[in-house]
């Protein structure tokens, strides 16, 4: 044969291929408002720089007159490309063959290209629309969901791992978003869980529709399994390109350091927080009243919002924003808040992104509910994720830090770089109410008048103590600055920790818990 | 801000915060002790059998009720003696998580 002939053969091939399951099935999956496989990995890579492997792979099953269908391409798509040109190796699984359902040759390409991830030491990002196991192919289908779960967990920590849920993840196949770590998920496209409403509904005799068991809404709110929430693809696309932009390649290097930017003057760092302790704001405020250009990342926006997490930039690197919320629940740490704060910190930990926590709470949660869904191993998940962390850790108290919360937030005794405190920090045991209650107990219930005693012991007490002064004498704090002065402090504190160098006792590793 | 938004308030260690409630921490149910003369369904199921009358005297130990669930034939025992004051559900009924299923005395 010519060569100029099987060069066509090829192309026909090809072409053949690149519609995956056929235009009927293309139909299909565009009447449930969703992308084809191939689309979503052309409008997530720079233009052009896609290039696909295993084209032309098939299954590999031999029962139940399996042997006698062809699943182009085994049902899922991988290859590698480039998000504003960082390199990302991905994988896309096609439901419009054979329902995106994992088969051995499925599998074998997934781990394929997360083994390439690996090993080129870049990003990884799968993409999730999958009927779930092909039960034809039985425990083969197993093995190959095993396979990817090991690779998520040996890639931990070594190379970003992103997973997008544009369809169903149900049964095991859950369990690889949730070991990856960032989940992206779309409104009325995505659904996850382990057991759907047809078995809940057979065995528990519980009605629950796909979308209110396991949407996107209920993962980004309830569950907080999922990191993102989108309306569209589209704005899911343009989420993931920008984490991508906040996150290092791996965990021998650095994010990329852009131009840096001074915030927005509308965020007066001078006006946002009220006198008054008791009453609310909103730290993200304060957050863009000191990153590079007031833009800051937001990351699990809709769960626990008591505590704010995302990434912004001081002077062009990447920093990690751990901050706790008054605008909700006054921002006390509980078993939700603990959870989110302290993964995120690890996050940042493995990838070499300095930390900066705001410090505003009253301290944690208190009820019968949060005590039996174990705040007390949750909340010390925060302890160990911030003493474990060796990224250099600044530390802003803004106003309240009481009891285990001042500890918790990232103080000196966890080994914080940096505490700063504005004037209005008040580093204390517990609020003024509670604190003279209980020092004052024999005074006030002995007084003629037991509430004009209580109140003046009240402000007896938050005169000793609803101040930044008396931690700043033991070195617990090392500068009190005017709200104005913080990104000066910041910005200096991270340039001079460039080089922070830590070591950790050797372990094989440590037992956080959870 | 607090111009525009009525915020509610939380209570910790007595002091009292202005601020926004989640829905979880509103709809989280208050706790009540266990209460041994009322026995619930711990998990959701059908009841396939009541062994018991109403009235009818019972030690501890004995069988009350199978609970089906799970494909599990659950045999809920009486955890003290006393008398069968009520039974609140019937043969074949299905019940959810926490139903009283039968109140001793």
């Amino acid at each position: 044969m010519p060569v100029n002939k099987k060069i066509r053969e090829l192309q026909e091939k090809r072409e053949k291929l690149l519609l995956g399951g056929g235009e009927q099935a293309i139909e299909k999956q565009k009447a449930m408002g969703k992308r084809t496989a191939r689309e979503r990995i052309m409008a997530l890579l720079d233009t052009d720089s896609f290039n696909e492997y295993d084209l032309f792979v098939e299954h590999d099953a031999r029962d139940f007159d399996m042997d006698k269908k062809s699943l182009p391409s085994d049902g899922v798509i991988i290859g590698s490309g480039t998000i504003y040109g960082a390199p990302v190796a991905i994988y896309a699984q096609d439901f419009t063959v054979a329902g995106g359902s994992l088969g051995l040759m499925h599998s074998r390409k997934i781990t394929k290209i997360m083994d390439h991830a690996l090993k080129m030491r870049i990003p990884l990002i799968g993409i999730n629309d999958s009927g779930g196991a092909r039960i034809q192919e039985g425990v083969n289908s197993l093995a190959g969901y095993g396979e990817i779960f090991f690779r998520n967990t040996i890639s931990s920590g070594v190379i970003p791992q992103i997973s997008v849920i544009l369809g169903p993840c149900a049964g095991g196949a859950v369990y690889s978003p949730a070991l990856t770590d960032f989940v992206f998920v779309v409104d009325n496209i995505s659904k996850m869980f382990i057991t759907g409403p047809e078995v809940i509904k057979t065995v528990l005799g519980e009605e629950i529709s796909m979308e209110d068991l396991g949407g996107a809404r209920v993962h980004s709110e309830v569950t907080g399994n999922a990191h993102f929430f989108a309306l569209s693809e589209e704005e899911c696309f343009e989420q993931i390109k920008k984490l991508i932009t906040f996150i290092p390649w791996n965990n021998s290097q650095k994010a990329l350091a852009f131009e840096p930017g001074e915030p927005d003057k509308e965020f007066n760092i001078n006006k946002i927080v009220p006198d008054d302790p008791t009453l609310p704001y909103d730290v993200k405020d304060v957050i863009r009243a000191i990153v590079d250009k007031s833009d800051f990342f937001e990351i699990m926006e809709l769960y626990a919002k008591n505590i704010v997490i995302g990434f912004g930039r001081m002077g062009g690197r990447t920093t990690g924003f751990v901050a706790n919320q008054p605008l909700e629940m006054a921002g006390v740490l509980d078993v939700d808040s603990s959870d989110k704060a302290a993964r995120f910190i690890r996050y940042c930990d493995a990838f070499n992104i300095p930390l900066i926590t705001l410090v505003d709470l009253p301290g944690y949660l208190p009820g019968v509910d949060q005590e039996h869904a174990g705040v007390i191993r949750h909340g010390a998940k925060v302890l160990y994720a911030y003493s474990e962390a060796t990224v250099p850790k600044l530390t802003v108290i803004i106003r309240k830090a009481y009891g285990g919360g001042y500890i918790a937030m990232s103080s000196r005794h966890l080994r914080a770089d940096f505490v700063f405190a504005w004037p209005s920090a008040e580093i204390a045991v517990m609020g003024p109410e509670g604190a003279a209650n209980i020092i004052f107990r024999k005074e006030i219930l002995s007084s003629k008048d037991p509430d004009g005693m209580r109140k003046q012991k009240v402000e007896e007490y938050k005169a000793k103590f609803a101040n930044p002064y008396v931690a700043a004498s033991r070195g617990y704090v090392d500068a009190v600055i005017e709200p104005s002065e913080t990104r000066k402090f910041l910005l200096h504190a991270i340039e001079v920790s460039g080089n922070k160098n830590v070591t950790l006792p050797q372990k094989k590793h440590g037992l956080p818990p959870f | 801000m607090e111009n525009q938004e009525e915020f509610e308030t939380l209570n910790i260690n007595s002091d009292l915060y202005k601020t926004r409630l989640s829905s979880k921490f509103r709809n989280r149910k208050s706790y009540k002790p266990a209460d041994p003369r009322m026995i619930l369904s711990f998990i959701p199921g059908t009841v396939i059998e009541i062994m018991v009358s109403e009235g009818q005297e019972v030690v501890k130990g004995e069988e009350l009720l199978i609970l089906d669930a799970m494909k599990m034939q659950n045999v809920l025992k009486c955890n003290m003696d006393g008398r069968i004051k009520s039974i609140t559900v019937q043969k074949g009924a299905r019940v959810s998580k926490g139903t009283l299923l039968i109140v001793l005395e």
